[in-house]
């Protein structure tokens, strides 16, 4: 805080005492500070006098005179511009024109040539600088109300079934692990069921690990195998079938192991021997 | 004019303020206009999901069924039901500590709605493969993972995957009969992979067969490994449903 900021203690003062803040009045009396220094410098403060700023474009008017476009625009008159020596938009392009050390025709981008056009280009964005948005315009909706209500109806629907389902049925609890003990009925968790059941009929590395392994691998492939490029079903029958085909097939398998299948892993009618599932 | 005083309270003050974000409807009140409307999907925590709006053919329940939500939702619930679970299980087996099973009997006998949670985590992770498996057949019928979706799909898969590893890792938990032989059927398979099948089962039982080792580390696999990736993916594929530009179709 040397001199070089130098507050007017008497303008500082009275600000305060108006109740102003004291940012606001430290604000003004510094500039009033600085006010004064130019003052005591000699030098003139805020816009030229008039008639100063009158001369000056007298000046340019007269010495841009020669040019095409400043004679268009001669008369500041008739388009009742100029007051208190501005210059017109006409006379501003010429004299960027003059420069700019180009005397021609052609205006300078982003100037406003003629007091027609009252906005300015800032900037031009080459094509490939502009994202290229391809979306269509779409029907669509407020997510809220009406998705969300969708949604939190559903999340109660699945809520209220799964509480009622807890109340009235009871998970099942076996008896104590034993290792010893292989118990009569023994079977993966249902989801498993299709593996156990191909288990039934092919090579354990076979039925666990390459078919389940190739099963996984083409149902992530399959939007790279899928090409056609519709949506719609009745142009994806192939797709479709052997969908619903390999899903069917493996609802079949889970079905018959978990419940065609009895003591020993053999073949059973759950109403004759009773049914061998556990959830 | 209580009531208003009451409200501006608790409304005006730097707290309020501070939690909810400016538009949010719990700063100034809910008016159904179209602004307040986006404000409401905009300036929550919800925002992540959705975007203020949705394609209207999307809205019919018959188009999803509101599967793929629904499997999150049961995801939530096991989460919190899980660890209602955790405080009363102890991965403790083998002779002369079968703490495990233990656990499972006190919980259905003393633990206050210990049957109840057991009950809903049991039965929600059922319902959880099967949501997971249909919302999967809804988006094949829909032709939902052509492009730009191919990846969506392929984490969906994995996502598919990680949902029956939990809850197949979660079957041996309670340390009973069917626990223990179901879970052998399933690893005995696993011993099968090519070249290094004795290792790979090793490392899931840690042991030769299933012991309580198995117990302590399909445990710590059930309640924090695979949820920790489920999470991660479910982000991935949350985040890539916006990115492609919302749910698929019209058909």
């Amino acid at each position: 805080m040397s001199d070089e900021v130098q507050l007017d203690q008497e303008v500082y003062d009275r600000l305060i005492s108006e109740g102003k803040s004291e940012r606001i009045a430290r604000a003004k009396a510094k500039a009033a500070a600085v006010r004064q220094a130019k003052i005591a410098e000699g030098q003139s403060l805020g816009p030229k006098p008039p008639e100063q700023a009158e001369k000056a474009l007298e000046e340019f008017r007269s010495s841009a005179g020669g040019g095409g476009v400043a004679t268009k625009a001669a008369a500041p008159a008739e388009s009742g511009a100029a007051p208190g020596g501005r210059l017109t938009p006409e006379e501003r392009a010429a004299r960027v024109q003059a420069s700019l050390g180009n005397g021609g025709e052609a205006p300078s981008r982003g100037v406003p040539t003629s007091s027609e056009h009252t906005h300015r280009l800032l900037a031009l964005v080459p094509p490939a600088g502009i994202q290229q948005v391809q979306s269509k315009q779409m029907d669509k909706v407020y997510t809220w109300p009406h998705l969300l209500l969708v949604e939190f109806v559903s999340l109660l629907a699945m809520g209220a079934l799964l509480l009622i389902a807890s109340f009235f049925l009871d998970a099942p609890l076996g008896s104590l692990a034993n290792p010893n003990e292989v118990p009569a009925i023994n079977k993966a968790p249902w989801y498993f069921m299709g593996l156990q059941e191909l288990l039934r009929y092919f090579h354990p590395m076979v039925a666990g690990v390459t078919l389940p392994g190739v099963f996984l691998v083409m149902l992530m492939a399959a939007p790279f195998i899928d090409k056609n490029p519709s949506a719609k079903p009745e142009n994806r029958k192939v797709a479709n079938l052997a969908f619903t085909f390999f899903a069917s097939f493996w609802g079949l398998l889970v079905l018959i192991g978990s419940f065609l299948r009895g003591p020993g892993y053999e073949w059973v009618w759950p109403w004759v021997e009773g049914l061998g599932f556990t959830l | 004019m209580a009531k208003n005083d009451l409200k501006s309270r608790v409304q005006d003050n730097v707290i309020w303020k501070s939690i909810f974000r400016p538009g949010s409807i719990y700063r100034k009140g809910y008016r159904d206009t179209s602004r307040d409307r986006a404000l409401a999907a905009m300036n929550n925590v919800l925002y992540h999901l959705h975007p203020v709006k949705v394609k209207r053919h999307g809205l019919k329940l018959t188009y999803t069924y509101c599967l793929g939500g629904l499997s999150f939702f049961l995801f939530v619930l096991l989460t919190v039901t899980g660890i209602f679970l955790m405080f009363f299980y102890t991965p403790a087996a083998g002779a002369g500590t079968e703490v495990a099973y233990l656990n499972m009997r006190e919980l259905s006998a003393s633990v206050t709605f210990g049957q109840l949670v057991r009950n809903l985590h049991r039965w929600g992770a059922h319902a959880m493969v099967f949501t997971v498996f249909l919302h999967m057949a809804r988006v094949f019928y829909h032709g939902a993972y052509k492009p730009p979706r191919e990846f969506n799909w392929v984490v969906g898969v994995i996502l598919l995957t990680l949902t029956l590893l939990l809850s197949f890792t979660g079957y041996l938990l309670p340390w009973d009969q069917l626990a223990l032989w179901a879970v052998t059927v399933g690893t005995n398979m696993m011993g099968f992979t090519p070249v290094f099948g004795e290792q790979v089962q090793f490392v899931l039982l840690g042991g030769v067969e299933i012991g309580p080792n198995t117990l302590l580390r399909w445990y710590v696999l059930h309640v924090l490994f695979i949820p920790f990736i489920t999470v991660v993916f479910l982000a991935v594929h949350f985040w890539r449903i916006r990115k492609d530009g919302g749910i698929s179709g019209p058909l």
